[in-house]
């Protein structure tokens, strides 16, 4: 049999299946930035979200949709954090303003900074971020309460089966820069 | 200690394979000989049954009346999350493989397993796995609690023993590879001259399969385990939102890996009653090539559903649509196996063995886990059943009647070629017959629980749950405690039976495992056999 003689050693078979092994291992890293590409390309995770600094509303558009706006603190953060007005009904393509509302109860200074998602991912491809409290890290000191401006437009180009959009925020603390505020505190 | 003793002893000979072999420990230490490897998984296997049996007993015994009684829910968060990874990594993955140590070489007409050494050392690997895995539960932090998915954050909450976890894992992943290279090189390389790759029994056809998507899935599940353990040990943020990771991303890995893990350990199962099916209806299997592209097909497809255990995690319409169809397709090459065994059947002269039922039992109860899968994919209806007792339900009916009654078909199929010795078929029967109804008296009514909103994995429920669960419950002591029959028929075969059984053992057995004395000899087709077409099961199919 002519199959027969083409057959690989066990060795030399063994070591293909053991490599295939050793990339699917690889596979398994590589699906982070895979992931990535996939969140970017569909919005997933709030990752379409344009931030366009400085920029204005594109007017155009006599359609409006509901937004809702949602705060949480990761609990290793010990901050009041709420949005102040939890909901609003805007014009796509105009300028907007959303608060919210940051409150550090503690005696010390304390850093941290805000992911964000939006919901439905898909309309995250369409949110036009102007400015944010989450583009920095934000800190605040002891007893310290702010405000905390977004800017955004909506791009018109919206699709029509989105109805309502829900931006949500959630505070980390900023582990690294806390650190460093506790030790210039004990200075 | 002997262990040292026999340690000098033992000279790196570069041909011990036909030397008498080592006695005690040291035989089972150093052996490569496949039948002493399989026996040693299979033993392994059926310990591992039964220490995650007993969790599972904890988990039944608190769950019998609502409140808490026994245990602190932390622990039994533990044992939801032992229980699993027992069963799935210590006895029936491991039970699999120890069917194929001992029948594969002998089904194709090989001497032994293709890298007899690696052989060894993939089995010797599992005892120092589980007994890491299993002493987290002695440890301050205690076992891992966050379900056998481990998904973030919950999992990256427990404590130091996570780090153990993660090895233990590891070595369960790199103990599958190996064995499932061994399997590939066997099947590929060791065939008799004659055993086309269309004669191969189906039972040999369905591990060339698994062994595949074993080395393709394994090392993703370790390459999510050693994120996991980064993350909680040394600051990465793969699955940690506030670094710019995704917990959500964890899920779509692990189910990469989880998918074709839950047909790893149905295929061999498949492949099994393919091969009971046809020796006690006395007819060739009905359609041999369509189960084996059918198996192909289900492999295939196990690779794109994954994201339907994420429904209620959100994704995009076309997304869950995609994932809801792609799982449905999966009811069809399922299907065409069922409708292939009950094929078989029609019109066979039929026998009732305990082989014979426990294979009978694994078509019925495996067809309706089955179809509570088809209502599982549903997109729309999963969002209700998400999370309940309904899914524990679905996945013990393709797990407990479906592979775990296979693995105990195939044990009293080849039981006596194994040790030479009939089984004694009345108790066999009743071991049958108390698990077959215990098994629905447990599982069956949690399909009610799931879909009047019981949750799953919390040791407390709500009082209209009371009367279900205390049902389920006491099927289930009743099964753990029928496994008892099990051991003692095996012990009873192995050490006191004294009905010798012949070649072919079973009157209507087919395949060149039939063609060997029973028991078989520790060496078997040291040269060849001729394939005969009145020996092999499938000598009509084309060459």
């Amino acid at each position: 049999m002519s199959q027969q003689k083409k057959k690989l050693s066990n060795a030399s078979l063994a070591r293909r299946l053991a490599l295939i092994s050793v990339a699917m291992f690889g596979f398994g890293f590589a699906m982070w930035p895979l992931y990535n590409v996939f969140c970017d390309l569909t919005g997933l995770g709030g990752r379409g979200v344009k931030i366009a600094e400085g920029a204005d509303g594109v007017g155009g558009s006599d359609r409006q949709v509901r937004i809702r706006f949602d705060a949480t603190v990761n609990s290793s953060l010990p901050w009041d954090f709420e949005a102040v007005d939890k909901a609003m009904t805007v014009t796509l393509g105009e300028m907007s303003e959303a608060m919210y509302m940051a409150a550090n109860p503690t005696d010390k200074p304390l850093a941290g900074h805000a992911i964000f998602n939006v919901t439905p991912p898909e309309a995250s491809l369409y949110f036009v971020k102007t400015e944010c409290f989450c583009f920095t890290q934000q800190v605040l000191q002891a007893k310290e309460a702010r405000e905390m401006p977004v800017y955004y437009f909506i791009q018109p180009d919206l699709p029509a089966s989105i109805k309502e959009i829900t931006l949500s925020y959630t505070f980390y603390p900023d582990k690294k820069a806390n650190l460093a505020l506790t030790e210039s505190a004990g200075k | 200690m002997s262990m040292e003793t026999t340690l000098s002893h033992d000279t790196p000979a570069h041909d011990d394979h036909h030397h008498d072999k080592p006695r005690g420990l040291a035989r089972w230490l150093y052996t490569t000989n496949h039948k002493d490897i399989g026996t040693l998984y299979l033993v392994f296997s059926l310990l591992m049954f039964f220490i995650g049996g007993s969790m599972a007993m904890i988990i039944r015994a608190e769950l019998f009346m609502p409140g808490l009684q026994l245990v602190e829910p932390e622990f039994f968060n533990q044992m939801t999350t032992m229980h699993a990874l027992i069963m799935v990594f210590g006895a029936v993955m491991p039970a699999w493989v120890g069917f194929a140590n001992w029948m594969l070489p002998m089904m194709i007409g090989a001497p032994d397993m293709a890298l007899p050494r690696m052989n060894n050392w993939s089995f010797w690997i599992l005892p120092f796995a589980f007994t890491m895995l299993l002493s987290t539960l002695f440890m301050d932090s205690g076992g891992p609690a966050a379900g056998w998915t481990l998904y973030p954050p919950l999992s990256l909450q427990g404590g130091q023993s996570f780090a153990f976890v993660v090895f233990a894992v590891h070595m369960m992943g790199i103990s599958s590879i190996m064995g499932s290279i061994n399997v590939i090189a066997t099947i590929l390389n060791l065939r008799a001259p004659g055993m086309t790759l269309l004669r191969m029994p189906l039972f040999v056809w369905t591990w060339l399969i698994t062994a595949f998507l074993l080395i393709m899935v394994m090392p993703v599940l370790a390459g999510a385990v050693t994120m996991l353990l980064t993350d909680h040990f040394f600051g990465t943020s793969f699955f940690n939102a506030a670094g710019g990771g995704d917990p959500v991303m964890f899920q779509h890995i692990f189910w990469f890996f989880g998918h074709p893990e839950v047909y790893i350990m149905i295929l061999p199962a498949f492949g099994v009653v393919s091969e009971i099916i046809p020796t006690f209806a006395r007819k060739p299997l009905f359609g041999y090539s369509a189960m084996v592209y059918a198996t192909a097909s289900i492999a295939f497809l196990s690779f794109i559903v994954w994201a339907h255990h994420m429904f209620t995690v959100g994704m995009p319409l076309t997304g869950a649509l995609f994932f809801m169809y792609a799982t449905m397709l999966i009811a069809v090459p399922t299907g065409v196996k069922v409708f292939n065994w009950v094929s078989t059947m029609w019109k066979g002269s039929m026998t009732f063995e305990t082989p014979m039922l426990f294979a009978i039992a694994f078509v019925v109860l495996f067809t309706i886990g089955g179809l509570s899968g088809l209502m599982l994919a549903i997109a729309s209806v999963d969002l209700q059943y998400h999370d309940t007792y309904f899914v524990v339900a679905h996945f013990h009916y393709v797990l407990v009647p479906g592979s775990v009654f296979a693995l105990m078909a195939g044990a009293y199929y080849w039981l006596p070629k194994w040790t030479g010795h009939m089984y004694s078929e009345t108790w066999g029967k009743i071991h049958f017959w108390v698990s077959a109804i215990s098994v629905n008296i447990l599982f069956f009514p949690q399909h009610y629980l799931g879909l009047a909103g019981m949750p799953r994995r919390i040791p407390d429920y709500s009082t209209q749950f009371a009367d279900f669960n205390m049902i389920s419950s006491i099927g289930g002591f009743i099964f753990g405690a029928s496994q008892l029959i099990f051991v003692g028929v095996i012990v009873h075969c192995v050490y006191k039976s004294r009905q010798k059984a012949t070649a072919q053992v079973w009157e209507g057995a087919k395949g060149l495992e039939w063609t060997l004395p029973s028991p078989a000899p520790y060496h078997t087709f040291d040269t060849p056999p001729v394939i005969d077409e009145t020996t092999i099961a499938h000598a009509h199919s084309r060459h």
